[in-house]
């Protein structure tokens, strides 16, 4: 007999002696994800401009499309910020696409948007509150001038940080310069060096390994532009220790996925990509106040959505870990249960992570290698991951594709999501 | 020449770490009910949500926990005026603050070196910094720390100390 869901995490609890935090029941792994839309991600988009809820109906329309269910049997939806609306953003998307919908989510997790958005559609069909979830994270430029009569938002300037009057951020962090992503990211990564050490060839081999998969990835910013780990360690230093070929290219793009239920998905043209298992955990805004600023809230996420699923870790067939530095996926690979801590390195060095290695991982380049389609980084990891296991991923689809573990990483490392993802 | 800070606006609830600092002197919260020290301001301990908080001097000295050097100015806005030793202190009491290090060159600062505050006029505010501790002060603590051990007559622990 195999356990699943509520039993297994029970059977599991009782075997290792743990208590799972509020004895998580978790998934029945009922939803699936069945269709997707990805536009290139491009340094400069040189297409038509359009507003981002125009965007948001397009990319959602070309994921219906892509997995033959009708816009009028949508009843959920998922959306990140939308440029012409601060407030009222799902509201707007239903209007905007002419839904009526049981069920709406603005997610604000950052990077870790993405596969908080996935499970939170999985879980919404579970209950019975819906049956057909978009979820769209377009992120390609709008039409110029940017709102000519109004105050314009300051979107991005300082990347995750505030500066808003009473954001502890904007009052003790952002006057040191302790503002954006490269400072935070690399106080991490010397944390990490005057603990563990720091092999920077391991690092550059992240970028390098994951660059081979982008050369394969026909939508990737850099698919024709392999790296070398000479080449990472022969770039410029941004913020010691990092060098700018171990962080994302900001690009512009766009993502789409559906999910729905699993006899909904049965209709469907594609494999359907079951969600059987997630974690998510956060604690804190700027890794100042981390607890311990390398032990990061992956370790629990992964762990969570391990136990949901029933799966072990060696039977991954691929990781799409989110990568916006190299060193978020080395903290990952340990964090998530593939390495011990501070083995990282080590690890990295004994495998070839390209998608043709012995440990696929980013198998489209990851966002190191794919690029940064602004908010929609996060769900290029979820959607190659729906691309390998539906058997859709060209030169560089995997001999074996069921299960697979992807993670979304928001701010410093503060916000972290775990799926595991399964073939039916 | 220092270039000229960024400077931060105080809240009802920070107001009295900043006058603190105006008066050369650093105060953070402590919560009477758990012992917790609390840093940034808060009005509810971040360790029991008490809010019998009572700010509280302290030395200001620490530990750097991390540090960059930010080669590339962390933004545009910041392009001439930050100070580009960034770095998260922890404070002796436990709370980590973000905060920059000055007279320092950046090849000698370290995970682990002893820091002290300085203080920053910048217009109406007092900003915090900090500095590596001055070799009279670090040895006294390091002869302080060999006292106490000397007390408790551990030698393993004096040989620790002394090579510190």
């Amino acid at each position: 007999m195999t356990l699943r869901g509520f039993d297994y995490c029970v059977a599991v609890a009782r075997h290792r002696r743990t208590k799972l935090v509020g004895l998580v029941t978790g998934l029945r792994g009922d939803a699936a994800l069945v269709g997707f839309a990805e536009w290139p991600s491009e340094r400069k988009y040189g297409g038509p401009r359009s507003f981002q809820v125009e965007q948001w109906a397009e990319i959602a329309a070309a994921a219906l499309a892509d997995c033959g269910i009708a816009s009028s049997e949508v009843d959920g939806l998922i959306t990140y910020d939308l440029r012409e609306s601060k407030d009222f953003v799902p509201a707007t998307v239903a209007e905007y696409c002419g839904w009526e919908v049981n069920f709406a989510e603005r997610m604000d997790l950052g990077g870790a948007s993405a596969a908080g958005a996935v499970w939170r559609a999985a879980a919404a069909i579970e209950l019975g509150l819906c049956n057909v979830v978009v979820c769209a994270v377009p992120s390609r430029p709008r039409p110029r001038p940017n709102n000519p009569k109004g105050p314009r938002m300051d979107w991005g300037a300082l990347g995750s940080s505030s500066m808003e009057w009473g954001s502890p951020q904007a009052e003790f962090d952002v006057p040191h310069g302790n503002v954006a992503q490269n400072a935070g990211y690399a106080m991490i990564a010397q944390r990490y060096a005057a603990e563990f050490g720091w092999d920077e060839r391991a690092l550059a081999k992240i970028a390098a390994d994951q660059r081979r998969s982008a050369n394969a990835t026909p939508n990737a910013v850099f698919r024709d532009v392999p790296i070398t780990i000479d080449d990472v360690l022969a770039s410029k230093v941004v913020a010691d220790p990092i060098h700018v070929l171990e962080i994302v290219m900001p690009c512009q793009g766009g993502t789409a996925i559906v999910v729905t239920s699993r006899e909904r998905a049965a209709q469907c043209p594609h494999r359907p990509v079951f969600v059987t298992g997630f974690g998510e955990r956060l604690a804190y805004k700027t890794h100042t106040y981390a607890r311990d600023m390398i032990r990061t809230p992956i370790a629990h996420a992964a762990e969570q959505a391990f136990t949901m699923a029933g799966v072990d870790r060696s039977e991954v067939d691929a990781c799409q870990l989110y990568d916006c530095y190299t060193i978020t996926v080395l903290l990952t690979l340990e964090d998530a249960g593939f390495c011990e801590k501070g083995e990282g390195a080590a690890f990295v060095n004994d495998h070839d992570l390209s998608y043709a290695g012995n440990f696929p991982m980013n198998t489209n380049g990851g966002q190191l290698g794919f690029g940064q389609p602004g908010a929609a980084g996060g769900m290029i990891h979820v959607v190659e991951a729906v691309r390998q296991i539906q058997g859709r991923a060209g030169a560089r689809q995997l001999s074996s594709a069921d299960t697979m573990f992807v993670s979304g990483n928001g701010g410093i490392i503060s916000e972290q999501t775990a799926l595991v993802l399964q073939g039916g | 020449m220092r270039p000229a800070p960024i400077v931060p606006v105080a809240t009802p609830t920070s107001q009295p770490f900043w006058d603190a600092l105006a008066e050369r002197r650093v105060e953070i919260q402590r919560c009477d009910d758990c012992s917790s020290w609390v840093f940034y301001p808060r009005v509810r301990c971040a360790g029991c949500l008490s809010s019998a908080l009572t700010w509280t001097e302290v030395s200001g000295e620490g530990t750097v926990y991390t540090f960059t050097v930010a080669r590339q100015p962390t933004t545009l806005a910041f392009a001439d005026v930050v100070i580009p030793i960034i770095a998260v202190v922890e404070l002796d009491e436990g709370p980590r603050l973000t905060t920059s290090l000055e007279s320092v060159d950046p090849a000698d600062v370290r995970v682990g070196m002893r820091v002290q505050p300085v203080f920053v006029d910048a217009g109406d505010m007092t900003l915090l910094r900090h500095q590596p501790m001055s070799e009279r002060r670090r040895l006294r603590e390091v002869h302080a720390a060999v006292d106490m051990e000397m007390d408790s007559g551990d030698e393993a622990c004096l040989i620790g100390v002394q090579e510190q």
